[in-house]
């Protein structure tokens, strides 16, 4: 188990201190993974006013080793981590980040994020298939064509649905789609940012897999994402100063679906509350939360698993358009994997916004007064959380 | 078998073997463990449980409950697009494990089917070497 | 082309297709920072120097000496059998990056080869769209 006490003693020893999205956003039909990584990259540390030479810890994940992207940047790193479990790979990096920090192995952690989900499949060039026979789901999953996350997703939420009433699920969805989207036309490098959505437009979008409409489901787009991480004290002197990073926690407890213990609870369930006291603060202490909205059920289970209420109560905790714009609960104030941004793993973004929140740099959608966050993300098929609880004076 | 079958085929491993062959004869077997007197799926010769190698093989009943399922119509893989709208499902075995597979000879709207419901094993010749289990109301 | 070719064939990428374009219209194209005036090799948008987007193409010399090279006898890929042994190579760039090649029309033996021997790049024509950049004695 998770040692409190020596989580607590670093506990904001390091700090995020640039964080940025590629140049090329959205769709980049001429432009590579690997192009987007880095730059994102540069943009990340042009943000922290650090030199490229500086970095001595990469990270990454999503189909590339840390010395593929490290080798394109002309990076040459003492301290390496590709730690891979899906979605969450990049904000479970964060906490990687600051222990290899806090031991010595590196000053100055860069993580790059880049994929091109959309023009992969324009491309044709997506292999969602390409099994491998040797892991479990070839051989127990894939042959019933339960294959790649919304019918997986779906199956969870319809579990869900039978526990705790189908119709407030299906209001509980619509609520957190049309919440999400009011906040991504806010968000000018949002996808959606010029489109907004009724109720009526969810209920009416094509089923993909029942219970799950369009409208339930992420976007597929291109597009790449980097964070700057160093230490407390070498914040101080970067072009923003740092946003502390004051609680992290990890883990998974299933790879394929039918081995999730509980298809309504997520590893968050200890991610959040060692999160939390890590940073010393409660729920009620947060001024927001980036929660990965892969689907509209990702939400409602992870705001349970993470404890912001409890089993089955979600559906009332995002009532009335409680986490649009103006609402009393701050959620994905970027748009989301649902209206901003999906190229294939989202988790990173989370973290962006987080942070630029805490800045004060998200003009029209700025929260008042936002000084501890919280960012969430999930990888696989529910199967693995990364959650880090990040905060500035 | 389907000529033309064109869906991920599972190609059997060495813990899976027995389990495929079951399957192709008409039975589907699980994993137990004998120091936890409890079976597991999927097929692993190390118990998940307390990670001991004393385990053996049984034949279930194939009597199952749906644990949830959802209604595809959006083909994942081009192999499942003559099967819009299909019913992707994990069932809860009467021996306690759960495991994936796709309902069948049910009608796929969300009306017609629920959670919890008695189903039972039914297999599907999909090549010489392989047959699936589904499962269908009981 | 060679019908029946059988050995890895690369697919141009947004950052490598004028690369080969180059390369099947006989020119070594090659990546140059104009922030750091100096060529790279492989083709990237973003200069692995410096980190800038100020970069150009130019078309390399073709000269080049052998940096280091090994003689295969094992093939790693059933479509390098018919070509045993052969003669994978590092070279170095009159204009400074090294790359990764064959030399051809050597003598596959190491008596027959010498690092920092001259070469000179010749195009192989695989596929209607793919020339390969290999070398021979200068």
């Amino acid at each position: 188990m998770p040692v409190m006490d020596r989580l607590k003693a670093i506990s904001g020893s390091a700090a995020i201190v640039g964080v940025a999205e590629s140049d090329r956003f959205g769709r980049t039909p001429d432009r590579g993974p690997m192009e987007l990584h880095a730059e994102a990259g540069r943009n990340a540390l042009a943000d922290a006013g650090i030199d490229k030479s500086e970095v001595d810890g990469v990270f990454t994940s999503g189909g590339y080793s840390t010395y593929d992207i490290a080798e394109y940047m002309g990076i040459a790193p003492h301290f390496t981590d590709s730690t891979s479990v899906g979605g969450s790979s990049f904000v479970i990096h964060i906490a990687h980040a600051m222990a290899a920090i806090e031991a010595g192995y590196c000053e100055v952690a860069l993580i790059t994020y880049g994929q091109t989900g959309r023009s992969d499949r324009a491309r044709g060039a997506l292999n969602l298939y390409g099994v491998t026979p040797g892991l479990p789901n070839a051989q127990y999953e894939a042959p019933f064509g339960i294959i790649g996350p919304p019918i997986a997703y779906s199956m969870a939420a319809n579990r869900y649905m039978h526990q705790y009433g189908e119709d407030r699920t299906r209001e509980a969805m619509a609520n957190v789609a049309v919440s999400t989207r009011k906040w991504a036309n806010m968000n000018e490098k949002a996808h959606f940012y010029d489109t907004p959505m009724t109720f009526d437009e969810y209920h009416d979008s094509r089923w993909i897999s029942w219970p799950f409409h369009l409208l339930d489901c992420c976007l597929v787009t291109d597009g790449g994402a980097a964070v700057v991480i160093t230490s407390a004290e070498r914040a101080k002197s970067t072009r923003k100063g740092g946003v502390a990073i004051l609680g992290a926690a990890e883990g998974h407890d299933h790879a394929i679906l039918h081995q999730m213990p509980d298809l309504t609870r997520t590893w968050g369930r200890n991610t959040g509350p060692q999160a939390l006291e890590m940073a010393g603060v409660t729920h009620s202490d947060l001024d927001m939360a980036m929660i990965y909205d892969s689907f509209t059920y990702t939400v409602l289970v992870t705001l349970e698993s993470l404890g912001f209420c409890g089993p089955g109560e979600s559906p009332d905790f995002v009532a009335n358009q409680r986490t649009a714009p103006g609402g009393d609960f701050a959620l994905n104030t970027n748009g989301g994997g649902l209206s901003y941004a999906h190229p294939g793993s989202y988790g990173i973004f989370t973290v962006l916004e987080a942070v630029r929140q805490l800045r004060g740099e998200t003009g029209e959608r700025q929260l008042d007064d936002c000084k501890l966050a919280m960012a969430h993300g999930t990888g696989g098929l529910l199967s693995s959380t990364g959650t880090v609880v990040l905060g500035r004076e | 078998m389907a000529d033309g079958y064109n869906k991920p085929i599972p190609i059997p491993q060495p813990e899976s073997d027995h389990y495929w062959e079951g399957a192709k004869a008409g039975e589907l077997r699980l994993r137990k463990c004998d120091d936890c007197n409890k079976a597991y799926f999927y097929p692993r010769n190390i118990c998940p449980d307390c990670g001991n190698n004393n385990t053996s093989w049984i034949v279930a009943s194939g009597k199952a409950k749906v644990h949830t399922f959802a209604i595809v119509h959006r083909p994942p893989h081009p192999g499942f697009m003559d099967d819009l709208p299909y019913v992707p499902a994990i069932v809860e075995l009467e021996e306690g494990p759960r495991m994936a597979t796709q309902l069948v000879n049910v009608t796929p709207e969300p009306e017609a089917i629920s959670i919890d419901m008695p189903v039972k094993v039914v297999f599907e010749s999909i090549t010489d070497e392989i047959s699936l289990p589904k499962f269908e109301p009981a």
